[in-house]
């Protein structure tokens, strides 16, 4: 077996290895709810910080001691989202080593990058706050579903770079766009389930808002997309930063509204937009995660968008 | 009068005062996301303006309508410049008062703690043997201020983080520079296109009228351009199995004040001081020699531009305006004048149809070819594609095809049926070049690194204030209280309270030793 056939099985169990923490993650979320009922009774203690936000303190789960199932389930999902990464990771390093090049030469290896960043900057956040451990669930469906599209439909044969290409630029410019997409798509998750749970505690009670129950409290999430997109967005900013460098050197033009460019352009001004919003007190919560959200949908329609449907200097897709 | 006036000042500064404010600040960078939009849907005229043709064909009720609205030229359109241009005014307004505040802040004494240092975010109380002085000096990097107070108690006051709010003002200041160096580069510079074939004949130099394109600045006279010739005496590519490149360069020989060979490439142009000349693409060339009815014989050297990039098949057409002309006077036959309309296919396949290459060297090629004759209506004052023949004549029966096609090998030659001859000699490579001169460049590539720079400092730094009073027990030590307010988003806060306290050599430890951790987190 080569090294390329070796990549593509490897991705076959690292989707496997996302699905099993998925399972893993939704029994420990429908196993939450019980505990949750159990312990809805005790009424949570507010503790008022002088100055400072009141402070909730969560009543004692009147539960006997050791984790309880759920939670153990909980773990567990975690250790798997660490095997799929490893295995994602070995995916990922064959394919380059097969290729004899950097892994993110057309739109297949770009979506598997992207994803693998996302999922290892995944497993940093779980190591700084655990209590977000439910994340993962929406987290791995997304890693799924990227991997799964990517795998089906965007599959591509190895092939060296075209000429466009060879350039160290190429690890400069795409390798940073490639992380701080990753941390964009994992700071989205938050974002996402913020506006879930905060509509939950706003009292909607339609569909998506009843999965609000059992995720983390509002303010922890959107806490975390905060520091993701505070850490991702100078990243974005380098990356297409460096891909205007060499825009210079390969077309004539450090920029030229080339479809890619624009959605770019988009992307940044929407994230730019964001972290205004989030510094401005005024601006209702939900609105800044909503921004934060739609920065995330035009990310995808620079990436899947403009390689389908727009052609342009871009055209690396390997899809046609 | 007055009253008028004062009027006036009042709306004028409420307006200014909304201008400047982040919810409008806010609108007008939603507005310039959505209005790029359509810039990457509708074909734009700097990115592919042979796209705008085919749309006006297509749509041709719905085209005229969207230019007038500047859909074709988004990016340089009065409304997108009118967003950019509020939005960047509506920067000024905010970066102005926040640099004289940030100036304040910078210039004044940290202020004096808060009288009830328990009602901070972060607040601890204890013993200590240390002095006023040895506190403030365990506060390195901390702006610090020492007051003895009336009462005999010593408050040091510690604040640190300025940095953030300078690379806020970095950050927004650069982007400024940004919109100067482009504004620079689209006054100043200058940049054109230009097809090359190989041979000393077809060489060119940098005259507005040889370019095949030329875009110069709104303040770029002619006289300005650099001056150089430009001959390609080679061009080398090299292919995979399957016709993807796998490198491919050219060779020119620059001749301005002395005459050099220098080869460049796709990601290394040609860099020669005032302009850089970049490798866009390239073709090949086709050389025809006609010989018409009355036995004079023309050659051309026809390029014909790819239309697949794969394979390499090109189109292009061959005129001959002076073909039969009258013998004695010279004067073209309207009539009679010559073009010759098809496919170069670089290999074409050894069986089928010959109209497709396969693979984009030349391996088999042929030039697949149909002979139109009439009025070219090159004389008309329009200017025309010289790689198309010109349809409105074809369209109103002036210029007729005459005859099948035939694909010629090279060395091939085809007797026509008025009996003047064609013959394919070979072919020669062609590039296509875009010489550029972007005078802004450097204004734009400083002022992102200071874009960077200030993103990184504003976004990681954090404000922070720690407080420390001391009260002396009269033994020698001082009972001690430390407060601290984080003044912007800082979830590690507590942490590095945490590490204050443990400077302050305490002995004993308070009542009050409220964990600040839950409170900030």
């Amino acid at each position: 077996m080569n090294l390329s056939t070796l990549s593509d099985n490897l991705l076959v169990f690292a989707i496997l290895g996302y699905l099993v923490a998925m399972i893993l993650h939704a029994s420990e979320y429908s196993l939450a709810g019980k505990r949750r009922a159990a312990t809805a009774a005790a009424p949570a203690r507010e503790l008022v910080g002088a100055g400072g936000p009141p402070v909730a303190v969560p009543a004692e789960p009147d539960i006997p001691a050791g984790p309880d199932l759920g939670t153990r389930l909980g773990g567990w999902a975690v250790y798997a989202t660490g095997l799929a990464v490893l295995l994602h990771l070995g995916t990922v390093a064959t394919r380059g080593l097969a290729a004899g090049r950097m892994p993110w030469g057309n739109m297949y290896e770009f979506v598997l990058a992207v994803t693998l960043v996302g999922g290892v900057a995944w497993l940093g956040v779980m190591v700084q706050l655990p209590k977000l451990r439910l994340l993962g669930l929406p987290l791995t469906v997304v890693q799924i579903l990227l991997l799964g599209f990517a795998g089906l439909v965007l599959y591509t044969q190895i092939s060296p770079l075209v000429p466009a290409l060879q350039s160290y630029w190429f690890v400069i410019h795409v390798t940073s766009v490639v992380t701080a997409s990753g941390l964009l798509l994992v700071g989205f998750v938050p974002a996402a389930m913020f506006l879930v749970r905060n509509g939950h505690d706003d009292g909607r009670v339609r569909f998506p808002y009843t999965l609000g129950a059992r995720l983390p409290n509002a303010e922890a999430l959107e806490r975390l997309t905060f520091r993701l997109h505070a850490f991702a967005f100078p990243l974005f900013t380098f990356g297409v930063a460096a891909g205007a460098v060499w825009a210079e050197a390969a077309w004539g033009r450090y920029w030229g509204w080339d479809p890619k460019e624009t959605w770019a352009f988009i992307s940044w001004v929407v994230y730019a937009g964001y972290l205004h919003a989030r510094s401005t007190p005024s601006v209702n919560r939900r609105v800044v995660m909503w921004i934060a959200v739609l920065g995330f949908l035009t990310m995808l329609m620079n990436l899947f968008g403009v390689n389908f449907f727009f052609t342009g200097l871009h055209s690396y897709a390997g899809v046609s | 009068m007055k009253a008028i006036l004062g009027f006036a000042v009042a709306k004028l500064r409420v307006a200014w005062r909304q201008l400047t404010s982040m919810r409008t600040a806010l609108v007008l960078l939603f507005l310039l996301a959505v209005a790029s939009i359509p810039g990457s849907i509708l074909p734009q005229q700097g990115v592919n303006p042979e796209k705008i043709n085919q749309y006006f064909v297509k749509h041709p009720d719905l085209a005229p309508v969207i230019d007038k609205l500047g859909g074709f030229d988004v990016f340089r359109s009065p409304w997108f410049a009118a967003i950019y241009l509020l939005l960047f005014t509506s920067l000024i307004g905010c970066i102005l008062p926040r640099t004289r505040d940030h100036l304040r802040a910078l210039l004044r004494r940290v202020p004096d703690a808060p009288k009830r240092m328990e009602r901070l975010p972060a607040h601890h109380q204890g013993r200590t043997a240390l002095g006023a002085a040895e506190v403030a000096a365990g506060l390195r990097g901390w702006r610090t201020v020492t007051r003895e107070q009336p009462d005999g108690t010593v408050t040091v006051a510690a604040e640190r983080g300025f940095l953030k709010e300078t690379g806020n003002l970095v950050f927004h200041t650069a982007l400024i520079g940004v919109l100067v160096g482009v504004a620079l580069g689209s006054m100043q510079g200058w940049h054109a296109n230009r097809l090359l074939v190989q041979g000393p004949e077809q060489a060119f130099c940098t005259t507005p009228q040889q370019f095949d394109e030329y875009n110069p600045g709104t303040g770029v006279s002619a006289s300005a351009l650099p001056k150089y010739c430009l001959e390609l005496t080679g061009f080398q590519a090299s292919y995979l199995d399957n016709g993807q490149a796998k490198s491919y360069g050219a060779t020119v020989e620059v001749s301005g004040e002395k005459t050099e060979t220098k080869e460049f490439s796709v990601n290394h142009p040609l860099r020669l001081g005032d302009a850089n000349v970049y490798l866009l693409g390239h073709g090949y060339a086709a050389i025809l020699r006609y010989t018409d009815t009355n036995g004079r014989v023309q050659t051309a050297v026809v390029p014909f531009l790819p239309i697949d990039q794969q394979t390499l098949t090109s189109e292009g057409v061959a005129t001959f305006p002076d073909a039969n002309a009258d013998p004695k006077t010279g004067k073209p036959d309207r009539t009679k004048q010559v073009a010759f309309s098809g496919l170069y296919v670089p290999t074409a396949p050894e069986s089928g149809m010959a109209a497709r290459s396969i693979y984009p060297e030349e391996r088999n090629p042929r030039l697949v070819l149909t002979f139109y004759q009439g009025d070219l209506g090159l004389d008309q004052g329009v200017p025309s594609s010289v790689y198309q023949l010109n349809q409105k004549q074809v369209a109103a029966g002036k210029l007729k095809q005459i005859g099948e096609g035939k694909s010629l090998e090279k060395g091939g030659s085809w007797t026509l049926e008025d009996g003047s001859k064609l013959e394919f000699l070979g072919t020669r490579p062609f590039i296509t070049v875009s010489l550029r001169h972007d005078p802004g460049e450097p204004v734009v590539l400083v002022s992102i690194l200071f874009v960077l720079g200030g993103l990184m400092l504003t976004l990681s730094g954090k404000r922070r204030r720690v407080w420390v009073r001391l009260t002396p027990a009269g033994d020698g030590t001082n009972l001690l209280e430390v407060g601290g307010l984080p003044r912007s988003e800082y979830p590690g806060f507590a942490a590095e309270f945490a590490g204050v306290i443990a400077k302050l050599g305490i002995t004993e430890m308070g009542d009050d030793t409220r964990e600040p951790v839950d409170a900030l987190r």
